[in-house]
């Protein structure tokens, strides 16, 4: 073996950390970053900085690392690839032995992979595309606290995906008329309503006087219709000891669903919220606000398929992924990317939905995909074509906003799911077909037939910004 | 003066996935038997009183019939199940054994409340 001296000063990065000979091992956690160095920088020379800074190196080399095994801890950048169509940008490949990360912490695989390194001054930008979690790891997260099998079991809604509506206005009801608005929603055929995500606890409506009316909504709803029903009640809190207190409540009231915001709330705090769901019972809806400030940008940032896979390992039974179809951004191919990393055991590579790893998810329970924002009757049958069963159908004014109200809203959205079901699993293909299934169906209900009269002309045709890397 | 195109909603008694539509005809019923057999899912039968439908159990009509690719005897076995139990619903499910769940689920009889 060769002797190690200690030798002052700086090196270059690549000497150690690029390794292109290296074969992954089964228990690396492996990443895929896009990187787009300063001029005249070699790529190896940024990947291996990258590796380096997110694991084990730092700028100068120090007498202590002669006191470890560096050979063993360091993250090593394995593999360099071009990005189809961008010629100053590139992949960069790294893999990290799992002893570098905390067992069942997805806090501190992104401290790492997303730290310093982002702010390197080598780099103009990073972008981390893809983690492939070992399923070594995944056996150390608590994942989903339900997930989507039991979810179907404890509510009865199989066969079909599900339906809900975001509380309009978001902000300023009082706790009653906020009462009414869900109770209207659920007598008239949705499954769920949900908190907006703004929804806290201001001063027009205290959480407490929330959750009561809710409760009332949900119990009456159920007992007039004879179907199961909830709400997500919103406990993001501004701290922990707050949003616990919340969670507490919104089991007392008899809801079977709570709501949380992973990232404005923070990793540590929406693991604690879904192992207190797992030990009480209860089902999570997860939002995602801020996402797009971490994952819009093509060049800089997390994509969300990699939030998403965190947020599978952290905990939640459902995650909003985008409509496709809606107001707000999302790829078609790339949004079934991640929705495949949500929702099944195994997710294998391919770069044409973006995933750049297999993907062993074991065990875990699968996570429901919530499409949201924007939604109406006439995108039903493109949303079940696109989502599949085990997704949440999320419309606001698209219930809301019907001319005789809620109820009728709400009744016009689940004909038009059921007549979308019917027909899909007639064997017809529904989304060219749509116009007639849904005047077909519309003919034996008047609030869907005045839904598509409302909403005809809606569209919501902008290209989107961050687009698969093809050439 | 009175708002004539405005409608009033009225609540009524679903039975979830389905309750929405109007009662399948034979041939759609038919049409979701084929569906269910074509996923590799099982077909079963479950009834109950209408008093007890909110239950998570129904009780079940025989067993779930394994490995039945006939239409015809699942529909026959509905029949049976409807004429035995008249005021009962009665709903066809379909096992699904690698989700662990049911990929079909609805009523086809709705019993007399």
């Amino acid at each position: 073996m060769a002797v190690k001296t200690y030798d002052a000063g700086v090196k270059e990065y690549r000497d150690m950390y690029w390794t292109p000979d290296y074969v992954p091992l089964d228990t690396d956690l492996l990443a895929c970053f896009k990187c787009t160095g300063q001029p005249g920088v070699p790529r190896e020379e940024v990947a291996a900085a990258v590796a380096a800074e997110s694991s084990t190196g730092t700028w100068s080399t120090v007498w202590s690392e002669l006191l470890t095994d560096l050979e063993y801890y360091k993250g090593r950048a394995y593999r360099i690839e071009d990005v189809p169509g961008d010629s100053e940008s590139f992949y960069a490949f790294v893999a990290y032995p799992i002893d570098l990360f905390e067992e069942g912490s997805v806090v501190n695989v992104l401290t790492s992979l997303v730290g310093n390194v982002f702010g390197f001054k080598a780099l103009r930008h990073l972008r981390l595309e893809d983690i492939r979690f070992p399923i070594a790891y995944i056996k150390t997260c608590g994942g989903p606290p339900a997930g989507i099998q039991v979810e179907r079991d404890r509510l009865n809604k199989y066969g079909r995906p599900m339906l809900g509506a975001t509380i309009k206005p978001k902000l300023g009801l009082s706790a009653k008329n906020y009462g009414r608005a869900v109770y209207e929603c659920l007598r008239g055929g949705l499954d769920m309503t949900k908190d907006d995500e703004n929804v806290n606890s201001q001063p027009f409506m205290r959480w407490r006087d929330r959750f009561e009316f809710v409760g009332e909504a949900i119990q009456k709803a159920q007992q007039e219709t004879g179907e199961r029903k909830g709400h997500y009640l919103n406990v993001t809190a501004p701290d922990p000891e707050q949003m616990y207190q919340r969670a507490e409540f919104a089991k007392e009231v008899g809801c079977p669903i709570i709501m949380h915001d992973f990232l404005t709330g923070g990793f540590t705090a929406n693991t604690g919220l879904a192992n207190w769901c797992r030990r009480n019972g209860m089902l999570l809806h997860i939002h995602r606000a801020m996402h797009a400030v971490i994952d819009r940008h093509p060049k800089h940032g997390i994509h969300f398929r990699v939030l998403a896979k965190c947020l599978r390992l952290s905990g939640g039974d459902h995650l909003h992924t985008g409509t496709v179809v809606g107001k707000l951004e999302g790829d078609r191919q790339s949004t079934l990317g991640f929705v495949d990393q949500l929702r099944e055991s195994f997710v294998p590579e391919d770069r044409s939905r973006g995933v750049f790893f297999d993907q062993d998810w074991g065990s875990l329970p699968g996570v429901m995909a919530v499409a949201s924002g924007g939604i109406h009757v006439w995108h039903m049958p493109a949303l079940v074509t696109i989502f599949g069963d085990d997704s949440m159908l999320q419309f606001g004014g698209g219930t809301q906003g019907h001319p005789w109200g809620n109820a009728a809203g709400a009744a016009a959205n689940r004909v038009a799911l059921e007549a979308s079901v019917k027909a899909r699993n007639q064997g017809r293909e529904i989304e060219k077909e749509a116009r007639d299934i849904l005047t077909e169906a519309a003919k034996s209900s008047p609030e869907l037939a005045i839904a598509m009269e409302t909403w005809k002309e809606i569209k919501f045709e902008f290209d989107t910004v961050d687009k698969l890397d093809v050439g | 003066m009175p708002n004539t195109t405005m409608g009033d909603f009225q609540t009524a008694q679903t039975l979830e996935t389905f309750g929405f539509l109007p009662k399948l005809s034979q041939d759609e019923v038919y049409d979701q038997i084929a569906y269910l057999i074509a996923q590799g899912w099982t077909p079963a039968i479950e009834h109950e009183h209408p008093s007890g439908a909110f239950n998570h159990y129904w009780t079940m009509w025989k067993l779930p019939f394994f490995g039945e690719q006939d239409l015809g005897n699942v529909v026959a076995e509905l029949e049976a199940c409807h004429r035995a139990y008249p005021d009962h619903h009665v709903r066809l499910l379909g096992y699904d054994n690698y989700s662990q769940s049911q990929g079909v689920a609805f009523v086809v009889y709705e019993g007399r409340a």
